[in-house]
Parts: structure tokens; C-alpha cells; sequence
């Protein structure tokens, strides 16, 4: 379907709610100005304001921190340091390695020391400028490669085989090698970093926390105040954007915050300031490659040798997870025989990196997509006819390089229809008689597919919970362990719950995500938030039907499977009741009208120390045709036109799925265009405000821009049919990367594309005239 | 600091402050002191516009509406301005206003966040173009909406919001009745040598008077980048001067060979003007920071602020800008390119103030361009900044002007260059000799912007584009670029 056609007045509610094209639940309060964020809550008597104390050094030994002149300022409260922490000086992280304050040695420019603490944010902030803080300097390794080099990691590598990557290599008629530098990508989040810690009595606590996992959040907090989890209970009604970004990174807030309140005896409210957030919190991993290939004379692939290092910062945080998905990912679409991957994990004294939609998952694509490229433009074939001759088979050629069958193919029939649907192969032709003809300006298109793994890849993750509960009259209040970030989930979910129960869509409220109401929930990520918290609250519900329809059943002296729940009404042969008037009879007769439900993924499994099995349920397809064009005397860039077909099942609310369609493309050409981190010599991060670090804006995005959604039901028993959307649409952001590269082969046929990402101007020029800054070889990033 | 009642109109009614200090942020009064949280505070610096909010002032028979950014404007600075945030445009039964219920019908909203600036800015297209009868098309939507970033939906459905909210149920305001609110309001001129901390002179001899009286109060206009002295570097300012509201200062007129833009004139304004002389600077003036900044900074404090990286100062040297500065003492004018003597630094003595630019209309055989290199095209910062404007005769040149940004510690004029074409007959080689010239005058620095190699690089390319674009090519800017549609 097209984008255009979701546009639609709200109609009287049609049953059932799914399938259609809901506004999400908060949008009328977003723009009135009335839905509330955590800055936003009105603040309890004696609310005091913290501000972090930064180190301002990459790597060294801190001698002693003196906060004199800060305390003199007026307003000023006090500070709090790691000698403040009643319980462990860690974090309660699942590798322990990170301290909650900078101990005896400082790791990154931007690491926490402390905080300061004051009657407002801004007084805390001047304040916090003002410590001085003395440091003795140590070595720093601040990229992938200066720390692999100097063997510094945060885990072990990894090596996954298959086959004789070696002697296939070796074999081969053709062989390629070269590097690959990718940046990283700040989240850039509207709403920035913020809890807000309130003490409560008995030595309880609330925290209200922008954060995708609540649960870990309540655990690190506890954490560090040494109590136990059920003295804890956080709350988040929405973020205001996360991206991956307040997955980990907003429980460091809710702790110090926490261990301010606990100091001072008040509550407290943290929120960054956008340049220290920027400086604090990590980013998407930056990663490294360098690779062999080998190939026939058609372009396929017969042995690839592959390393990958990743820039993890200073802790280990999730980069195990990211660094594992990336080795899942970097077969994309296609068929590895001989193989062999090795993941470095490395240590550099930056921001400890973190998740990014897609958490790693782009960075194995898209080394796989320049290589193919490569290849085709070694052969002088269309790159196309290189990935296409690549793809997974459907009877052989069907198993992935970590021993897990690829069930639900579809590759081939969804390029097959994009390729005809955007005139791939005509506009190809097109542009080269075009090019040929334009000395300056140099058209470039590409089709790149996208195959993402959906769970988590730690099995155990895979569960929800959710609490319906049916109030006497008949409204249906909802709450599951997900948290609404934009993307949706909340509205997803209320449609699941009023078709279970069969009423319109506006009898079902979602409220706050809540420690207290669902306990233990995973982290709202892996795109798997409907998918697990949809299927808890639908049995939750489905739990009251049963409930309501046994009771129905008595009544009327029927089966309770012959009672029907749709349209707000009970239906059973022999009468129809409303909904609820069925409720309150039922409430009456004492039956149950509330209830959980809980979901765990069928079929997972896989061994951690060799990374094979079946770590996903299935997969999420989908293809992307990108035009670009480049000014070969600037380096600059322009999409020209987007035509991208993917693959959500059958669509549980198509608006929302096409909005994260659309924002996760966007989002992946910023990644590879021109959102560039730029870390000084000194280890500072240059870019650290929206002033120079450039996310997409209006002017980025191309009016011909379309949307299609493949038309069949996920192949996997999921809810409704459908399939995880948030993350794998910011991979077909990789099509305007290849379509670049496209533009410069057009502009230098002699040569092949060496390009580091991000492709700002300057990264283009430096592809395109090597000779004006000195090779190939110089770095891609300015100092 | 003592500091004058603030006074403003929201939502019909009179708002009066007290005790606000002069260096307090409009954003902060917003949600810290009115407790209106709907406006967000996304960056703190101008840059992501979920601040933004809609002020008016009386300017003709009705009101002019500015959409700005509220987390860097000084709170005083709306005092005698009526004023919207994105909780004042719903009717009160909770009709929502055409520029609300588009983004909710268009699924323009995600996770909300940036949505109150989007909404704000949309009221403002809403008021000044839809109210006008005059159609929002796409581009105008982009351009107007580049100050606003959103980081969920891609923008498509945004823009979509923004060319449909005229298909809705029209909403007016009641201009007259607000006009009429907003005259009874008119300030007072501050008294000369008042303890006020904040002063807002409305006529040049009071300003000249002040500045002399307190030099080390902070003179600011727009407060587009002293803002950011205030959030960022977390500086007080115990006196502030403003000069807005300054007669003398907020004209443009054209006359004695000069169109002359007064220093308090806003960016937006300041560049319309500008290219209704030279309509080849539109693109240029549209990429200039976001619609909210041009509303609020003003021509004057860009050329003032004497940043090597503002945008306005290379094209204003190769127009051959004078720069007139006054005191009590008197006035007097510079060449542009005079006005800067190093980095950050200015020849403005500690009473002066800038008082206008005078611009020398264009001549026929003028041929200008000037380019911008970024890492984005819209609201983002010059990694290189080139103005080239060339008169020739025949194919002799006759004149030439060339001003160039961010590849010098300040806004420079290329006479190098200059000099080896000036006179000479304007082919390929001159133009091979101007971008060489170019390179080797400047010695620009590595940041995070580009590198020195790159800028000096793409120096002499944009002469290659220049002399191509002299020859008649078209379409090898891709800063407004558009497929008319797909090939074949």
C-alpha cells in the first residue's frame, strides 16, 4: 500500500480493531501539550536538582577531586562521590565492570565523578563546572583499531566458522580484499537522559525513569542503595524517544539520582543537559573490518574471511549482545559456505557503546553489502545480479553460518516485486546514459535487501507479562511490561486486547509501564515489544473471555465455545447481551474480571560459547531501492527517490508500521550520511549538540518516497499474524550507502570505491580524489 | 538585579512577571514559573526546536507572527508581545486547532517530544500563510519546518500535516481585538541611566546614551547565540541591553544606491529583502540556521558576533557591505571586511553599537553566487562559505568580490584571489587561477566540521562550479535538487 493512502479521519470505531490504521494513543495529547514526560511531572516539596561531574581526561589516575569553590555558589546543596554509596560501587551490570562514580581511575572524557546537587538544574550545572578535578594522565586508545592493536577488549573474541573459509579462499577464481571504517551514531533522543528518585517511607523508594527496562533500572537502584528489588518500584508512561539509547543508559541516571535523594533526604530529579548527554552516555559501536573474498566468475561468494572490530568504550555494557548480533547479521540475506567471522570486542577510553536499533545488526549488513558491491563492480556486473545470485535458497542453500535454518524465505519474490515495481532495471540504464553525459553531478542507485533475526538473542529474555483488568463498567484498563517509546506499542497492544474481548478500540486504556503491576519484564527492544507483551495481554484478556463465556455459557446453556465476543457484544445462540451488561452480571456472580497472562517464544534456543542454533523465531524481510546523487567537486549528497517494500506480517496497525518504516530508514541514511562522531586527540567528543552533530531534517527526506507492505501473514505462529517492525526498516537505510558508492564508480570507473561511513562531503571528496589528501589510507575522520 | 515587570499576552489575558532575572530564559518562566510544560526542552541551543513557541507584535493593520526558539530567548524579550505555546491553541471544549488535529489525522506524531515545536511552527505557517490564502506546498513546508527536527518519523507524515491543515475547519484569532491589548501595552522608554538590569530603548539616541552609561552590559539582539552563553557556558548577565525594539534599528530602506538593513532588523526579514534584489540567494537564504533562529537573530548581531563561521559575513563582503557603527560620540562606517581584526574580535568600541549595513544594490552585469558546504544541507553550520560576485565586460572581468567563511580565524575577503583575476579575461584558466589563489591565501583549520585538506579542497572546487555556472550550467548545485520525475 502506499504512504499516502493511511491518511484517514477518524471513522466510528469498526470491529476489529486491528488492521486499521489507529491514531496511537497518546497523539492527541501530544499535541495539545498535555501528555506528560518525566521533567513534566509537577515536583514534590523539596525536590532538589543534580548535575554530573565530568571528567574532563580520556584515560588516568584520579588524585582528588575538590569541590570548594562549587560548594560556595549559591543554591548549591552538596556533592555526591562513590564514597556516598552505601552498597556496591558498581553497577549492577551484567558484566559488573562499571562504577556507578569514577573510583581510583577516570575512562573517557565525559565519565562520571560525582554529582553535584543544588536547588535548580542550572545552579547544579554552574556548580558542576566549577570542581576541579586532578587527574594524572594515562595512555588512551580511542578507535577499534589502536586498541586491537594494543590487544585492549572488554570480552574475548568470538570465531564463527563453517566450512574451510581458508582453503575455499584459496580456491576461488577470484579473490578481493580491504577495510571498512563505520561510524558510530548518536541516538539523539528528543527527550534527553532523566529520572526522577523519591524516598518514600520505610526505606521505599519511586522512581520515575525514562527508560526502556524498568525492571533493570528497579535492580541496579536497589542495587546500589543495598535493599532489596520489592523496595523499589519504577515507573514509565512514555519516553520521548529511545532508540536503544535508554536501554542501559537510564539506569545510570535513576541510580544517581537515587543516591542523591538518599544523601540529602529529598527528592531528586537528573536531567542532562543535551551536551552532557552526548559526553556520558554511549553511542551505536563504531566498528572496523577488514576482509577477504573469494568468488566465481557469476559473483558467488565461495570463501569469506572476515573481522570485525568493534569499538565497545570503556565497559563491556551490552556489547557482547551487539557485537554477537552483528556476527548473526553479517550474512544479511546471503548464503556464506566457507566462512569465517572473528569479533573483536575492544576496549577504547570512550563512551561505553551501547544499543541502537538494530543493535549491531546494521554493522554486520552493511560490510556484507560493500563487499558484494565490490564484487560486481570487479566483474562489471549490476550489483544487483551479484546479491540476487547470493540470496538464501529456499530447498538448499538454507541454513545460516550459526547452524539455524532459514524457514520463511521470501527474498526472492520481494525483490523480484520491487525490482519491477521501482523501474530498478530501466532507471539503471537510465542513469549511466545520464551520467555519461553530467561531468559534475553523478547519479547512483542501489536495491539492498534486509533479513533481521527477531528475539533476543539471550533466550531467556523472551518472556512477558501483562494485567488486564475489566472494571464493572465494562471499561478495560490494560498494563504489560513494555514501554511506549513512540513506536506505538501501547496503541499496538489496545487494538490485541479490544478485538480479544471484542470491544471498540476507545474501552481500552493502557496505563503506565510499572515494576509493581508486571514484574521483571525485559527490556523493550529487539523490535520483540509487540510480539511478547501483544500475546501476554492477549491472554490475559483471552483468560477473562474464557471467564466471561463459561458464565454466559451457565446462563444460557450453551458450550462456552459457542459464545462470541465482537462488536461490544456477547453473543450466544440463544441471546446477545452488551458487553457491559454481561461484566456486570458476571461481577454480580462473583467471577474474576481481571487477569495476567504471560508469553514466552516457542523454538528458540542456542549455545552461547559457539553461537549456533536457532536464536530467532523467524525473520523480518524487506528490500529498499534508493537514488542518490553526488557533486563531484564538494562531495555532497542528495537521496532523490526511496521506494521500499517490507515485510510486517499482516499488519497489526499499517500507519504505525509504515511510521517506523519511513523514521527507522531515515534514521539509517543519517547513520551512514551525515551523522559523523568526531573524537578529538584528546579523547573529547567534538560533536556533542545537535549545532554539529546533523541529523536528517525536512530537507533531507525526498518526495518521491514510498512505502509498500509485503502482503502475507508471518509464516511463525506470532500475534495477529504479524512481525517486528522497529528495527529492521533502519537497515534499508543501507541502500542510500550503496547507491553513493554507486555515484562514485560512476564518477571514477577506473578505480574501485574505498569509502568510510559516514559519507559526508568530505568522506565522499576523499573516495573521489584520494590524491588531494594524500591516499587512500588517511584517516576518515578530521581531528 | 532589579529588573522591570514583564508583561505579555496569553491566551487574551494580561501576564504579568516580577522579579524575572534579566538573564532568565523565556523556556525557564514557561515551565519553572507558569508551570506550562507543554513546550519542551530538547537541546537548549536553538537547534532542535521542540522549544518553540509563536509570538506576534502589530505590523500593519494586523499582527506578524514569529515562530522562535523559547529555551534561547531572554524572558523580557516578549514583554509587549502577545505570546502561544502549544497549550493555548485548542478551544476550550478541546476542539483542536487545525495545525494539532492535522498532525493527529496524518499520524505525525510518535513519541511526542518534538512534537509542541512542530505544532508551534505549523501555527505560525498556519497564521502567515494559510490565514493569508496562500498555499503551503512542499518546499515551502520543508523550509519553514528545517528548524525543527524529529527523530522518529522520517518527516514524511510532518510534511504531509503541513499541506493539509488548510483542508480543515479554518480557525481565526481575533487580531483586533488583540491589536488593541497589545498598543494599550507599548512600553515605556526605559529612562536613561536607569538601575533596570534588563533595558529595551526604542530610539537610537537612548540606545547610544545606555551603551555609553554601562558598557559592560550585554548588548543583544536575537539572543540566538548569547542564548547559548546562558544554557551552555552557564554565564550570568546582570545587565542586559536589548536594542529590538530600537526605531531606527528595525527599518529597511532602500535608497542612495544602498538598500540598508538596520541591525535589529531579523534574519528572516533581513533576507527577504536581500532577495527580492537578488533572487539567486534564495536557496542561500533559506539554509541559513531554521525558520525559529532567522525569526529571532537579526543580520546585525550575526555580522557583530564576528564568528569566522556566520554565514551572513562572506556574502555581505563580496556585496562590498559597509558596516555603520554609532556612539554618542557619532558615527562612522567600515568596509565590512575592516570590521574584523581577529578572531572574535571586532573594531566596535566599548560604547559603539551597529547601527545598519548598507548594501550597494545590484548592478545589471552582476553575476554573485554564493555557496555553502555542510554536513547538511538545512540549519547546519558552514564547513566552507564562498560568495563570489563578478561584473565583466565582454569577457574581460571588471570587477570582482570574493568573500569566504570558515577557512580563516575571521570572515575574509579573498583579494588573493581577487587580484589574480581582476582585469584579466575570465576563461577556464582564470578560474583555475582564482581557486588556486584561494588555496593558498587560506590556511584553514581541522575541527569537527572538515578537515584543513577538505576545506582547502573544496575551496578552489566551488571557483570550478563558479566558472561553470558563468557558462551556463545549471543544476550542478544539489542544494535545491529534485528529480521532476524518475527516469526513464
Amino acid at each position: 500500500m502506499n504512504a499516502r493512502d493511511t491518511h484517514s479521519t477518524p471513522a466510528p470505531a469498526p470491529t476489529p480493531a486491528m488492521g486499521a490504521s489507529r491514531i496511537h494513543e497518546s497523539a492527541r495529547a501530544q499535541v495539545a501539550g498535555t501528555a506528560t514526560y518525566i521533567d513534566d511531572i509537577p515536583e514534590a516539596r523539596g525536590t532538589l536538582h543534580a548535575a554530573p561531574i565530568l571528567s574532563p581526561v580520556a584515560h588516568g589516575r584520579l588524585r582528588g577531586v575538590d569541590t570548594q569553590a562549587a560548594q560556595a555558589l549559591p543554591g548549591v546543596r552538596g556533592v555526591v562521590l562513590a564514597a556516598d554509596i552505601p552498597g556496591d560501587p558498581l553497577l549492577a551490570t551484567f558484566m559488573h565492570d562499571e562504577p556507578i562514580f569514577a573510583l581510583d581511575t577516570v575512562q573517557h572524557v565525559g565519565q562520571v565523578i560525582g554529582l553535584v546537587v543544588a536547588d535548580s538544574a542550572m545552579a547544579a550545572r554552574r556548580a558542576a563546572r566549577k570542581i576541579q578535578i586532578d587527574i594524572d594522565p594515562l595512555p588512551a586508545w580511542l578507535d577499534a583499531r589502536a586498541a586491537h592493536a594494543a590487544q585492549s577488549y572488554v570480552l574475548p573474541p568470538v570465531v564463527v566458522r563453517r566450512g574451510a573459509a581458508d582453503s575455499a579462499l584459496t580456491a576461488s577464481c577470484h579473490r578481493l580484499d580491504g577495510q571498512l571504517e563505520v561510524g558510530g551514531q548518536e541516538h539523539f533522543y528528543l527527550e534527553g537522559q532523566v529520572a526522577y528518585a523519591l524516598p518514600l517511607e520505610q526505606g521505599q523508594w519511586r522512581i520515575h525513569s525514562s527508560t526502556q527496562h524498568p525492571g533493570e533500572v528497579q535492580h541496579w537502584v536497589a542495587h546500589a542503595l543495598g535493599l532489596a528489588s520489592h523496595a523499589v518500584t519504577v515507573e514509565c508512561r512514555r519516553m520521548g524517544g529511545g532508540f536503544g539509547g535508554k536501554e542501559t543508559q537510564a539506569g545510570h541516571m535513576a541510580v544517581w539520582a537515587a543516591l542523591a535523594a538518599r544523601k540529602f533526604r529529598a527528592p531528586v530529579k537528573l536531567r542532562l543537559d543535551r551536551d552532557d548527554d552526548f559526553m556520558v552516555t554511549g553511542k551505536r559501536h563504531p566498528f572496523a573490518y577488514d576482509w577477504q573474498v573469494g568468488f566465481d566468475d557469476q559473483g558467488l561468494i565461495t570463501g569469506l574471511k572476515l573481522t570485525m572490530l568493534a569499538n565497545c568504550g570503556f565497559s563491556a555494557d551490552l556489547s557482547g549482545p551487539v557485537a554477537d548480533r552483528a556476527i548473526f547479521h553479517s550474512d544479511n540475506a546471503y548464503f556464506l559456505s566457507d566462512v569465517e567471522i572473528t569479533s573483536y570486542r575492544c576496549k577504547t577510553h570512550t563512551q561505553s557503546h551501547t544499543a541502537f536499533r538494530g543493535f549491531g545488526g546494521p554493522q554486520g549488513m552493511i560490510v556484507i553489502e560493500a563487499i558484494l558491491s565490490d564484487i560486481a563492480r570487479h566483474l562489471g556486473l549490476d550489483p544487483l545480479d551479484v546479491r540476487r545470485r547470493n540470496l538464501y535458497g529456499v530447498q538448499d542453500r538454507n541454513v545460516t553460518h550459526y547452524q539455524m535454518k532459514v524457514e520463511d524465505n521470501i527474498l526472492d519474490p520481494l525483490i523480484t516485486t520491487l525490482e519491477a515495481s521501482s523501474g530498478y532495471r530501466a532507471r539503471r540504464e537510465a542513469l549511466a546514459t545520464w551520467n555519461a553525459r553530467s561531468p559534475v553531478i553523478k547519479r547512483g542507485i542501489a536495491i539492498t535487501p534486509v533479513k533481521f533475526g527477531i528475539s533476543f538473542t539471550a533466550t531467556l529474555f523472551n518472556q512477558a507479562g501483562a494485567l488486564v483488568n475489566v472494571f464493572t463498567d465494562g471499561s478495560v484498563q490494560l498494563n504489560h511490561g513494555g514501554t511506549e517509546m513512540g513506536q506505538g506499542l501501547h496503541t499496538k497492544v489496545m487494538q490485541i486486547v479490544a478485538d480479544e474481548l471484542g470491544v471498540p478500540f476507545d474501552r481500552v486504556l493502557c496505563t503506565a509501564t510499572e515494576t509493581g503491576k508486571v514484574p521483571n519484564a525485559s527490556a523493550t527492544a529487539a523490535s520483540a515489544g509487540t510480539d511478547l507483551n501483544g500475546r501476554a495481554a492477549q491472554f490475559a484478556a483471552r483468560n477473562i473471555r474464557d471467564n466471561l463465556a463459561a458464565f454466559v455459557a451457565g446462563l444460557d446453556g450453551c458450550g462456552a465455545g459457542a459464545v462470541h465476543f465482537a462488536g461490544g457484544q456477547v453473543i450466544s445462540p440463544k441471546t446477545t447481551r452488551g458487553f457491559d451488561e454481561v461484566v456486570r452480571l458476571a461481577y454480580a456472580n462473583r467471577i474474576q474480571l481481571w487477569s495476567d497472562g504471560f508469553y514466552r517464544t516457542p523454538k528458540i534456543h542456542y549455545d552461547k560459547t559457539t553461537l549456533t542454533g536457532r536464536p530467532f523465531y523467524y525473520f523480518s524481510y524487506g528490500a529498499a531501492c534508493t537514488e542518490v546523487a553526488i557533486d563531484t567537486l564538494t562531495g555532497e549528497t542528495r537521496v532523490l527517490a526511496v521506494d521500499i517494500l517490507h515485510d510486517v506480517g499482516t499488519s497489526i496497525n499499517p500507519a504505525i508500521d509504515i511510521g517506523q518504516i519511513e523514521g527507522g530508514y531515515i534514521q539509517g541514511v543519517g547513520w551512514l550520511t551525515s551523522e559523523q562522531l568526531v573524537w578529538n586527540e584528546r579523547g573529547e567528543l567534538a560533536t556533542h549538540a545537535p549545532s554539529t552533530y546533523k541529523i536528517p531534517a525536512t530537507g533531507d527526506v525526498p518526495e518521491h518516497f514510498k512505502i509498500a507492505l509485503w502482503p502475507e501473514a508471518n509464516r511463525e505462529d506470532n500475534v495477529g499474524g504479524s512481525k517486528a517492525v522497529g528495527e529492521p526498516p533502519f537497515m534499508l537505510g543501507i541502500s542510500a550507502w550503496e547507491a553513493i558508492r554507486d555515484a562514485v564508480a560512476a564518477a571514477c570507473p577506473q578505480r574501485s570505491v574505498v569509502m568510510q561511513a559516514p559519507a559526508t562531503p568530505e568522506n565522499v571528496l576523499r573516495a573521489l580524489r584520494p590524491e588531494a589528501f594524500g591516499g587512500l589510507t588517511a584517516p576518515s575522520h578530521p581531528r | 538585579m532589579e529588573t522591570q515587570t514583564i508583561r505579555f499576552i496569553r491566551r487574551g489575558e494580561l501576564i504579568t512577571l516580577g522579579n524575572v532575572p534579566p538573564d532568565r530564559t523565556l523556556l525557564e518562566v514557561l515551565r519553572e514559573d507558569l508551570g506550562a510544560c507543554g513546550t519542551k526542552e530538547g537541546c537548549g541551543e536553538g537547534d532542535c526546536g521542540a522549544c518553540t513557541v509563536v509570538v506576534a507584535e502589530p505590523e500593519g493593520a494586523g499582527l506578524r507572527y514569529r515562530a522562535i526558539n523559547s529555551c534561547i530567548r531572554l524572558a523580557h524579550s516578549v514583554d509587549g508581545l502577545a505570546l502561544w505555546t502549544v497549550e493555548d491553541l485548542a478551544q476550550a471544549d478541546g476542539t483542536l486547532h487545525p495545525a494539532q488535529e492535522s498532525m493527529v489525522q496524518c499520524h505525525g506524531s510518535q513519541c511526542g517530544f518534538c512534537t509542541p515545536g512542530f505544532v508551534m511552527s505549523l501555527f505560525g505557517m498556519y497564521q502567515n500563510h494559510v490565514r493569508a490564502g496562500r498555499e503551503i506546498t512542499r518546499h515551502l513546508a520543508q523550509a519553514d519546518l528545517s528548524g525543527n527536527l524529529c527523530r522518529c518519523t522520517g518527516y514524511r507524515p510532518i510534511l504531509e500535516a503541513a499541506q493539509r491543515m488548510a483542508d480543515l475547519p479554518a480557525t481565526a484569532i481575533d487580531e483586533a481585538n488583540l491589536v488593541a491589548k497589545l498598543t494599550a501595552l507599548r512600553v515605556q522608554p526605559a529612562a536613561p541611566g536607569s538601575a533596570s538590569g534588563y533595558q529595551m530603548p526604542t530610539t537610537l539616541p537612548e540606545l547610544l546614551a545606555l551603551r555609553r552609561d554601562h558598557p559592560g552590559a550585554q548588548v543583544v539582539a536575537g539572543c540566538t547565540d548569547v542564548g547559548l552563553w546562558v544554557t551552555k557556558q552557564h554565564r550570568r548577565l546582570p545587565q542586559v541591553l536589548d536594542v529590538t525594539r530600537v526605531r531606527e534599528l528595525r527599518q529597511i530602506e532602500t535608497g542612495r544606491g544602498h538598500l540598508s538593513i538596520g541591525a535589529a532588523v531579523p534574519l528572516a526579514d533581513a533576507f527577504a529583502a536581500l532577495v527580492a534584489q537578488r533572487p539567486s540567494l534564495a536557496a542561500f537564504a533559506e539554509r541559513f540556521a531554521g525558520l525559529p533562529v532567522r525569526n529571532s537573530g537579526t543580520l546585525g548581531g550575526n555580522v557583530a558576533n564576528g564568528s569566522p563561521i556566520g554565514d551572513s559575513m562572506p556574502l555581505l563582503i563580496a556585496l562590498d557591505t559597509r558596516i555603520v557603527l554609532a556612539s554618542a560620540r557619532g558615527a562612522r562606517s567600515l568596509a565590512l571586511e575592516d570590521f574584523y581584526t581577529g578572531y572574535r574580535q571586532t573594531a566596535l568600541a566599548a560604547d559603539e553599537v551597529v547601527v545598519r549595513l548598507d548594501v550597494p544594490l545590484p548592478a545589471p552585469d552582476e553575476f554573485l553566487r554564493v555557496y555553502k558546504i555542510s554536513k547538511r544541507y538545512d540549519d547546519d553550520i558552514s564547513a566552507v562559505c564562498l560568495a563570489i560576485r563578478m561584473h565583466r565586460a565582454g569577457d574581460t572581468i571588471t570587477g570582482v568580490r570574493i568573500g569566504a567563511g570558515g577557512v580563516a580565524a575571521t570572515p575574509a575577503r579573498a583579494r588573493q584571489a581577487e587580484a589574480a583575476i581582476e582585469g584579466q579575461g575570465w576563461s577556464e584558466a582564470a578560474a583555475e587561477a582564482a581557486a588556486n589563489a584561494l588555496r593558498t591565501q587560506f590556511q584553514p583549520i581541522s575541527d569537527m566540521r572538515a578537515s584543513a585538506a577538505y576545506r582547502r579542497e573544496v575551496l578552489g572546487n566551488l571557483m570550478r562550479r563558479f566558472w561553470l555556472e558563468s557558462q551556463g550550467a545549471s543544476d550542478i548545485n544539489l542544494e535545491r535538487y529534485a528529480l521532476a520525475q524518475l527516469m526513464p
